[in-house]
C-alpha cells in the first residue's frame, strides 16, 4: 500500500498534519479535540444531515459539517466559535421539540447520545416548541421496537439496513417535517422483509430503537416458587457484558457474569456453548453424510434465525441447502424439557427455560412454531439480550465489575473451545470442521486452527483436504455479502460444499442484542476485533477444543440419543423451513 | 438529412411563412395564429381552433391557415387570437367569435372592433406591438414563441432552427463553442446565476467517456411558468441547444427533467424529439458527422426540491429527492455519478441565438455583470399578468407599471416578490433598482427562476411570510435538522402572530431561527427558505409589530384579527353585496343600509370586492 | 376499497413491457399505473418492487415523497385548488376554505360517499387566470368563492 499523502492544516490553532483522505472530523480527532455528531456513522451514514458538527472554516460559506469535508492543505477551522456553539445548539432545541424527552423512562437512559449531548450542551430551556411529527410504537415484532417519538431521523438505521444489510426493510418515508423512518406501506417490522437483526439498534443513536424487553417476564419466573428457572448463556455474551460496567472492550467476564446469573435467583446456570458442541456433532454428522450420500451441497449452517427468516423470504427455492439443524440455544432447550427434566426428576411444565443472547432475532427463533417440542412446550421460553441482562444486574444492586468469579453448573456446564468460537464469524465453520475432519478420517487431528476461516472478512473462502479429498468452504457474514454467495448458490453456480452464514457483520459478538457502541468508539476502535479476540483465547485456553470430544455430550448420546444424527437426535435437534412470500404483505 | 436537405427545406419554408413576421407581405394569404399555452388551453383555445377550422373547411374558404402557437405573453387577456400578416390582436376570444371573424376580417378585411383588446389607459389596440406590454421587451429566449407551430419542426427550421447546431458541428471546435458562450456572459437563469460557459469547461477535465446533459425544466417555483412557456412554444429549441452542449463537452445522452403536471409542454416535447430524429437532428451521426447524442424525457412527481440539481439527479435516477451533498458538484460526479451539466430552460433557449449571433451581440445587452435578457412571469395584482422577456437592467417600477400596466382597481403598489418561495419582497422604495443578479441581492431578494409577484395594498407582508412558509415545510425534503423542523417551528411562529397571539419573544426568536436556518441548512432550498421572512421583517417590521402589539391587521387578510364590517354612511343599498355573499351573512332590503352577521361571515371578502362604493372593508 | 388483484397484476404487465427492470425506472412505471388505476393501491406497489427487484419500502420511501403519488383513491370529481404564489395572491384561500366547508372534508379528503375529494396543487401554469382550481383537469379560471359554489352547485347535481 502507499502512503497516503499528508496535508497540513489548523484547527483551534493547533497544527494537524492528517492523510489528504481525512475528513475535518477525523482530522479533529486527532488532535484530541472533540465535536458533536449525531447522524454520522463511519462508513455507514456519511450524509451531513443532522448539522451537530458544524465548524467554521475560513474562506467558507457558512458552516460545513466537519463529518463529510475532506481536509485540504492549509485548511484553518474553528470548531467552537460562538457562532457555531449558537448553531449546534438550536439544532439540538429544534430536535428536541420534536422528541419525547422521557429519558426516566427511556431504554437509553444513559448511553443515549442525544442525551450526552444535551447535558454538554447546558439546555435548560427550549425556545420552540410545537407541533409533533410523529410519535407512535411499533412493538408488534417480537425482537425489536420501533419508536418515532423518539427518533431524530439521523438515518443510521436505515443506511444500516441498506448498507451493510442489504435489506432495506425500514426507509425514509414521506416528506418534510412529516418525515419519519418507517417501513412498506406503513405495516409493522414483523410483517415486512425486516430480518430482525438488530443492527439497526447497535446503530441508532437514542432510543427510537430497541429490543422487545423480556426481563419482566424472567423476573416473574425467577419469583415464582413453583417455577424451576434455567438460565444458558451464549459465548459472545461473556466477551461483551462487562462493557456495561465499565470494564475494557473485550474482557472475557464469564466468571462474574455466573455469579451474577445465580445471584439473581436463576435456578441453574448453564452454558450454551454445552448447546453448541451439540450442533455441532449434529451438523458435522449431517454434513459428512451429504457429503459422502450425495445430499444436497453446499450445505449451509443454520443457527442464525436473521439467515433463516432472511432465506425463507429471498431464498424460498433453496432451502434444501440449509442444514435442518437447531441452533445452539433451542437445541440445549429441547435437551433441558427432555433429558435434563427427567434426568434431573423436574416436571418439565416447570421448568422455564431462559436463553441469554448477543441477538433479538433469537427472540423471534423462540417463539417460531417449530420449536415447540410433542407436549406443546417451547424449547425456549424466553430470550434475554446482553443488554436485558446487563440492566437486570443493575436491578439487583449487583456490583459486577467486583463479584467473584463462579463456573457454570454441571452436569451441563462442560463445554469445549469450539464451542465457545461460535460466537464469531467462521466458528462454526472452525468447530465443525474439527469434527467433521476427526470424522471422516476416523482419528484425532491435531493440526485445528483454521486461521483462512478467521478475520473481519465480509467472505472468507478456503479448501480443506479431508481424508485425500477438498472441501471447498466458505464463511460469509453481513447479508449484503450474503446475498452475493447465495446468488450463486441461487443459480447452481456455487462451488462450494459448505457454507457458514452470520447475519451480523463480524458474527454474534456484534449481534443487535449486544451492549451498544456509539458512533466515536466505532470510529475509532476495532470493536469486533477485541470482542473475537476475547473468544479465539477462550478456545486456546480450553483443555477440550474439539466437540465430539465433550464428555458431557457423548454421555447423553450414550444414554439418550443413541448415534449422532439418530432420529431421536433429529425429533429433538432438527427442525424444518417454509417458504415465505416477500413481496406480498 | 445532409446539410444541404435542411436548407432547402428552410427557404421553402422560411418563404412559406414569411407573412408570420412581415407586416408587409404582399400576397394574400392569411394566417390565423391560436394560442395553445397552457392558460389559453384552459380557457378552450383548442375549441377556437377547432371552429375556426370546421368553418373555413364547411366553406371551402381558401387562402387561410389556421395555427396553434405557444403563449404570446399577454395571458391575461386570453384566449389570444392574432391575425397575420396585419397582426390584428384580438383577445378573451370564444368559439362564437369565430363566425364573426370569418366574415368580417378572413371575407371582407373588416377589424371586429369589439374583439380588440383595450390597453390599460383605455386605448382600443389593434396591434400587437402597439401595446404598452410589449414596448419595453426584447425576445430572445420567446422569439418562436407565439409565432411557429411548436408542434412543427418545419417551422422551427424556418426561422433559422438548427442552425447553430449545423455550424456547430461544422465549423467549430469543442472549445470554440464553450469560449462563445463563455464571452457571451451568459449566466444560469434558473436562479444563482453560475457563468454557463464556466459549467461546461469543467466537463472538459473530466476523462469519463460518459457524460451526460440535463435541463432543468422542473419550475417548482408556484406562480412562475416561464420556463414551461417556452417548452410549450419552442421545444426545438432546448433540444438544439442540449445537443450544441452535447457537442461540446462530449456527452452523448440528454435528459429533460419536466414536471408531470406541465403535460402539454411534455407533449409538445415529446413530438419534437420524435420529429428531430427523423430529421436526423438527434440520434447516431447527427447531420452526417461523427457526432452522435440522444435525449430522453423524464418526469418530476410533485417536489419543488426536485429543482435543485443534486436533488433532481436523485430523481432521474428513481429515488427520493433528496438533495446530495456538494462538493462533489455535478461536473464531476452528477447522474449515475458521470460528469452531468444541469441547465435551466430559460439558459438553454438562449443558446442557439448566442452561436448564431455571437457572444458580442449578446454581451452588448444587459448591465455589467449580467447580460442579455430574462423572462419573468408577471403576476398578482397587476394589470398584465403574463410572460416578459426584459433586457437586464430595466427597473422593477418599469416592468410593474410599464409592461405590466400598474396595480388594478386602483390600489397602491405594497410589495413586488422575485425568487418565489427562496426570494424577498421588494418594497416601493426600491422599484427603481435596474434588476440583475447582483442588485437583487443586495436589495434582500434574488432572481430566482423569474417568478415577479405583484402585491397591493390589501395583502397583508405578515401572512405572506405565512404562505412562503407553508409552502417551504410541504416542499422540504426533510433530510437536515435545520430546514425539516425549523422551517415547521417558523410556520408556527408566524401563524401564532397572524392568529393575534404573538409575542415580542416570538418576532425575536423568528428572527434568529431565520438567521440559523440559513446557515445551518443543507442545500439550497432550507439555506434560503426564511429569505421571505427575512425580507419582509426588514421592510414590513411595523406590520408583524402591529400584529404582536396591536393585535391588528392593516391590510385586513388575517382573518382573526378583522372583521369584515360595512360603513353604514358609505352604503347605497344597492344590493349587490347581499347576493354576492356565499354565506347569507349580509343582511338589508334593497334600498337600505345593509351590515353584516358576524357570526355567519367566513371572511372570504368576496362582499368587499363587489361594493361599487367601497363601503366595505 | 377492495382491490383487485388479478387486474391489477394483469394491467401492471402491459406497463412492464415497456421497461426494463432497471431502477430508475421507478417513477416512471409508478406514474403509469397511477394514471392507470388512479392511485397507487398497495398491490401495484408489490407488483412494481419484485418486477424492479428492490426492497417495497424503498418504493413506499419514494411513492410517500412525491406528492403526486397517492396511495388512496381520489374521489369521482376530484377538485384541485391553486395554492401557487399568482392564485394566492389573488384569493385562492378563500375557495380552499369554501371547498372544505361545502364539502365538509380536509384537504385530502374524500366525501364518504366518494363523490368528491379535494386536493391543492402549486401552480397548474394557468396564472393568468388567476385563482384557478380544477375539477378532474377541467380548469375554472378568475375564480370567485360565489363562482366556485356555482360550479360546485352543478357537480352535486351531476351523477
Ligand atoms: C430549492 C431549489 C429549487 C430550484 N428549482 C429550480 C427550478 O425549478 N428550475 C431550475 O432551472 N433551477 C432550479 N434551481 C437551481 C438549480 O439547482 C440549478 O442551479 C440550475 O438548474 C442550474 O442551471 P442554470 O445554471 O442554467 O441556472 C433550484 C435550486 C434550489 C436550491
Ligand atoms: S432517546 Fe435519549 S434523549 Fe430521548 S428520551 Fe431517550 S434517553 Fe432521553
Ligand atoms: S434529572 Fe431532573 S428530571 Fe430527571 S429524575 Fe432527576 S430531577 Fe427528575
Ligand atoms: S432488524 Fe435488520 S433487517 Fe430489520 S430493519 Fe433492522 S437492520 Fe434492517
Ligand atoms: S431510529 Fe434511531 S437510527 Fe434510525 S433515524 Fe431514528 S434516531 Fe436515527
Ligand atoms: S449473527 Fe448471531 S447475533 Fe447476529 S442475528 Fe445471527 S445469531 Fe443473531
Ligand atoms: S435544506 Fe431542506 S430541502 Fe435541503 S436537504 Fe435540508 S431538508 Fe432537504
Ligand atoms: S366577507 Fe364573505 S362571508 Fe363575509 S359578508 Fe362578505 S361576502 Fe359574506
Ligand atoms: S354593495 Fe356596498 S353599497 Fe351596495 S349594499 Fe352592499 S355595502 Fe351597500
Ligand atoms: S451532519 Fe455531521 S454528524 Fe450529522
Ligand atoms: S397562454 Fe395564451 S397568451 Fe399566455
Ligand atoms: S399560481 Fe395558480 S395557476 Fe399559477
Amino acid at each position: 500500500m502507499s502512503e497516503e499523502k499528508l496535508v497540513n492544516l489548523t484547527i483551534d490553532g493547533i497544527q494537524v498534519s492528517v492523510p489528504e483522505s481525512y475528513t475535518v472530523l477525523e482530522a479533529a480527532r486527532k488532535a484530541n479535540i472533540e465535536i458533536p455528531t449525531l447522524c454520522y456513522l463511519k462508513e455507514i451514514n456519511e450524509i451531513g444531515a443532522c448539522r451537530m458538527c458544524l465548524v467554521e472554516i475560513e474562506g467558507m460559506r457558512g458552516l460545513p459539517t466537519s463529518c463529510i469535508t475532506k481536509v485540504a492543505e492549509g485548511m484553518v477551522v474553528h470548531t467552537h466559535t460562538d457562532k457555531v456553539m449558537k448553531t449546534r445548539r438550536t439544532v439540538l432545541e429544534l430536535l428536541l421539540s420534536n422528541h419525547d424527552k422521557d429519558c426516566l423512562t427511556c431504554r437509553r437512559n444513559g448511553s443515549c447520545e442525544l442525551q450526552k449531548l444535551c447535558e454538554k450542551f447546558n439546555i435548560h430551556d427550549i425556545r420552540f416548541k410545537g407541533e409533533r411529527s410523529r410519535t407512535d410504537t411499533d412493538d408488534l415484532s417480537p425482537s425489536i421496537v420501533r419508536d418515532n417519538g423518539k427518533c431524530i431521523l439521523c438515518r443510521r438505521c436505515t443506511a444500516t439496513c441498506k448498507n451493510v444489510q442489504n435489506i432495506c426493510a425500514i426507509e425514509t418515508i414521506n416528506r418534510g417535517y412529516e418525515s419519519c423512518i418507517g417501513t412498506a406501506c406503513d405495516k409493522s417490522l414483523n410483517d415486512v422483509d425486516c430480518i430482525l437483526c438488530g443492527q439497526c439498534i447497535e446503530s441508532c443513536p437514542t432510543g427510537a430503537l430497541h429490543e422487545k424487553d423480556d426481563s419482566e417476564k424472567v423476573w416473574e419466573a425467577i419469583h415464582d416458587p413453583e417455577k424451576y428457572v434455567i438460565v444458558q448463556t451464549a459465548p459472545a455474551v461473556r466477551v461483551a457484558i462487562g462493557e456495561e460496567f465499565g470494564m475494557p472492550i473485550g474482557t472475557n467476564a464469564k466468571g462474574k457474569m455466573v455469579t451474577a446469573l445465580k445471584r439473581l435467583g436463576f435456578d441453574k446456570v448453564f452454558d450454551t456453548n454445552t448447546g453448541a458442541d451439540f450442533t455441532i456433532v449434529e451438523e458435522a454428522t449431517e454434513f459428512v453424510d451429504r457429503l459422502t450420500n450425495g445430499g444436497v451441497l453446499p450445505m449451509i449452517t443454520s443457527c442464525c434465525p436473521s439467515w433463516i427468516r432472511f432465506a425463507e423470504l429471498n431464498y424460498p427455492d433453496d432451502l434444501g441447502h440449509l442444514s435442518s439443524c437447531k441452533s445452539p440455544h433451542q437445541m440445549f432447550g429441547a435437551i433441558l424439557k427432555s433429558y435434563y427434566a427427567n434426568k434431573a426428576g423436574i416436571d418439565p411444565n416447570k421448568i422455564v427455560t431462559v436463553s441469554v443472547m448477543p441477538c433479538v432475532a433469537k427472540k423471534y427463533e423462540a417463539t417460531r412454531e417449530e420449536m415447540e417440542n410433542e407436549n406443546g412446550l417451547r424449547d425456549v421460553d424466553y430470550v434475554i439480550s446482553t443488554r436485558e441482562l446487563a440492566r437486570m444486574i443493575k436491578q439487583n444492586d449487583i456490583d459486577f465489575a467486583n463479584l467473584e468469579d463462579s463456573e457454570f453448573e454441571d452436569p451441563m456446564g462442560e463445554a469445549t473451545g469450539a464451542a465457545a468460537i461460535f460466537g464469531a464469524t467462521g466458528g462454526v465453520m472452525e468447530a465443525a470442521l474439527r469434527t467433521a475432519a476427526d470424522l471422516v478420517e476416523g482419528r484425532d487431528i491435531q493440526e485445528i486452527n483454521y486461521e483462512a476461516v478467521r478475520g473481519e472478512k465480509g467472505i472468507k473462502e478456503t479448501t480443506v483436504t479431508v481424508n485425500g479429498k477438498e472441501i471447498r468452504i466458505c464463511v460469509v457474514s453481513g447479508i449484503k455479502n450474503v446475498r452475493k454467495v447465495m446468488d450463486e448458490v441461487h443459480e447452481g453456480k456455487s462451488n462450494y460444499d459448505f457454507i457458514e452464514v452470520m447475519t451480523c457483520p463480524g458474527g454474534c459478538i456484534m449481534g443487535g442484542g449486544q451492549p451498544i457502541k456509539n458512533s466515536k468508539t466505532r470510529a475509532t476502535v476495532d470493536v469486533r476485533k477485541l470482542r473475537a479476540d476475547a473468544i479465539y483465547d477462550i478456545d486456546e485456553k480450553s483443555t477440550i477444543r474439539k466437540s465430539h470430544q465433550n464428555p458431557q455430550v457423548n454421555k447423553i448420546y450414550e444414554e439418550f440419543f443413541g448415534q449422532y444424527g439418530s432420529s431421536l437426535a433429529h425429533k429433538y435437534l432438527h427442525t424444518h423451513y417454509s417458504p415465505k412470500q416477500k413481496y406480498r404483505f | 438529412m445532409t446539410i444541404e436537405e435542411i436548407e432547402n427545406i428552410r427557404k421553402r419554408k422560411r418563404a412559406e411563412l414569411d407573412l408570420r413576421v412581415n407586416s408587409n407581405y404582399p400576397g394574400v394569404e392569411r394566417h390565423i395564429l391560436i394560442c395553445h399555452g397552457t392558460g389559453c388551453t384552459s380557457s378552450k383555445s383548442p375549441k377556437i381552433l377547432e371552429e375556426f377550422n370546421r368553418i373555413i373547411k364547411e366553406r371551402n374558404i381558401e387562402n387561410v391557415r389556421v395555427i396553434m402557437t405557444g403563449c404570446f405573453g399577454l395571458c391575461s387577456k386570453g384566449p389570444i387570437v392574432i391575425i397575420r400578416p396585419d397582426d390584428t390582436f384580438y383577445s378573451m376570444v370564444t368559439p362564437a367569435d369565430c363566425e364573426e371573424i370569418i366574415d368580417k376580417h378572413i371575407m371582407k378585411g373588416e377589424v371586429v372592433d369589439r374583439l380588440l383588446c383595450k390597453d390599460v389607459d383605455g386605448t382600443i389596440v389593434h396591434r400587437l406591438d402597439e401595446l404598452n406590454f410589449y414596448k419595453k421587451q426584447k425576445r430572445i429566449a420567446l422569439h418562436n414563441c407565439g409565432v411557429i407551430n411548436p408542434e412543427d419542426i418545419e417551422e422551427y427550421i424556418a426561422f433559422d432552427g438548427y442552425k447553430a447546431l449545423a455550424k456547430v458541428l461544422t465549423e467549430m471546435s469543442q472549445d470554440d463553442v464553450i469560449n462563445v458562450i463563455t464571452d457571451s456572459g451568459l449566466r444560469g437563469r434558473g436562479g444563482a446565476g453560475f457563468p454557463t460557459g464556466k459549467k461546461w469547461s469543467f466537463m472538459k477535465t473530466e476523462t469519463d467517456p460518459v457524460k451526460y446533459v440535463v435541463c432543468n425544466a422542473d419550475e417548482g417555483d408556484p406562480g412562475a411558468f416561464m420556463d414551461r412557456s417556452i417548452l410549450e412554444g419552442d421545444p426545438n429549441n432546448i433540444l438544439e441547444a442540449m445537443t450544441i452542449c452535447g457537442y461540446a463537452v462530449g456527452a452523448c445522452r440528454g435528459f429533460i427533467y419536466v414536471r408531470a403536471e406541465y403535460p402539454i409542454a411534455v407533449k409538445r416535447l415529446e413530438i419534437a424529439i420524435r420529429q428531430a430524429r427523423e430529421y436526423g437532428f438527434l440520434g447516431e451521426h447527427i447531420l452526417g458527422t461523427d457526432f452522435s447524442f440522444d435525449i430522453e424525457i423524464r418526469l418530476g412527481a410533485g417536489a419543488f426540491v426536485c429543482g435543485e440539481e443534486t436533488a433532481l439527479l436523485e430523481s432521474i435516477e428513481g429515488k427520493r429527492g433528496q438533495p446530495r451533498l456538494k462538493p462533489p458538484f455535478p461536473a464531476h460526479s452528477g447522474l449515475w455519478g458521470k460528469p452531468t451539466v444541469i441547465n435551466n430552460v430559460e439558459t438553454w433557449a438562449n443558446v442557439p441565438r448566442i452561436i448564431l449571433n455571437g457572444a458580442e451581440w449578446y454581451n452588448s445587452i444587459g448591465t455589467e455583470t449580467s447580460k442579455g435578457t430574462k423572462v419573468f412571469a408577471l403576476g398578482g395584482n397587476v394589470n398584465n399578468v403574463g410572460l416578459v422577456e426584459v433586457p437586464m437592467g430595466t427597473t422593477l417600477r418599469e416592468i410593474i407599471f410599464d409592461i405590466g400596466g400598474g396595480i388594478p382597481n386602483g390600489r397602491k403598489f405594497k410589495a413586488a416578490q422575485t425568487g418565489g418561495p427562496s426570494g424577498g419582497c421588494i418594497p416601493e422604495q426600491n422599484l427603481d433598482t435596474p434588476i440583475d443578479y447582483e442588485s437583487l441581492k443586495e436589495i434582500g431578494s434574488m432572481m430566482g427562476s423569474g417568478g415577479l409577484i405583484v402585491m397591493d395594498d390589501t395583502k397583508c407582508m405578515v401572512n405572506l411570510a405565512r404562505f412562503y412558509q407553508d409552502f417551504i415545510v410541504s416542499e422540504s425534503c426533510g433530510k437536515c435538522t435545520p430546514c425539516r423542523i425549523g422551517t415547521k417551528r417558523l410556520l408556527e411562529i408566524l401563524t401564532k402572530i397572524c392568529d393575534g397571539n404573538g409575542t415580542e419573544e416570538d418576532l425575536k426568536n423568528l428572527e434568529e431561527l431565520s438567521n440559523m436556518v440559513v446557515t445551518a441548512s443543507l442545500c439550497g432550498l432550507g439555506q434560503t427558505a426564511p429569505n421571505p421572512i427575512l425580507s419582509t421583517l426588514k421592510f414590513f417590521r411595523e406590520e408583524y409589530e402591529e400584529h404582536v402589539r396591536d393585535k391588528s391587521c392593516r391590510a385586513g387578510e388575517c382573518k382573526k384579527l378583522t372583521k369584515i364590517m360595512i360603513d353604514e354612511e358609505k352604503c347605497k343599498g344597492c344590493d349587490l353585496c347581499r347576493k354576492a355573499c356565499p354565506v347569507e351573512a349580509i343582511e338589508g332590503a334593497p334600498g337600505e343600509k345593509h351590515h353584516i352577521d358576524q357570526s355567519k361571515c367566513i371572511k372570504c371578502r368576496t362582499c368587499v370586492n363587489t361594493c361599487p362604493f367601497k363601503a366595505i372593508s | 376499497m377492495e382491490e383487485n388483484k388479478e387486474k391489477i397484476d394483469s394491467d401492471l404487465q402491459e406497463v412492464f413491457g415497456k421497461y426494463t427492470r432497471d431502477k430508475d425506472n421507478l417513477i416512471k412505471v409508478l406514474e403509469e399505473a397511477q394514471s392507470k388505476f388512479g392511485y397507487l393501491p398497495q398491490r401495484a406497489m408489490e407488483d412494481i418492487a419484485e418486477y424492479l427487484q428492490m426492497s417495497l419500502a424503498e418504493v413506499y420511501g419514494v411513492v410517500s415523497f412525491y406528492s403526486r403519488f397517492t396511495t388512496t383513491p381520489k374521489g369521482k370529481y376530484n377538485i384541485s385548488i391553486c395554492l401557487g404564489t399568482a392564485c394566492f395572491v389573488k384569493g385562492s384561500q378563500a375557495i380552499l376554505d369554501r371547498a372544505k366547508e361545502r364539502l365538509k372534508i380536509e384537504e385530502g379528503g374524500m366525501t364518504p360517499d366518494g363523490k368528491f375529494s379535494i386536493d391543492t396543487v402549486r401552480c397548474v401554469g394557468a396564472c393568468g387566470l388567476a385563482p384557478v382550481f380544477m375539477i378532474n383537469g377541467e380548469v375554472y379560471g378568475k375564480a370567485t368563492v360565489k363562482k366556485f359554489d356555482e360550479v360546485i352547485d352543478e357537480y352535486m347535481n351531476k351523477e
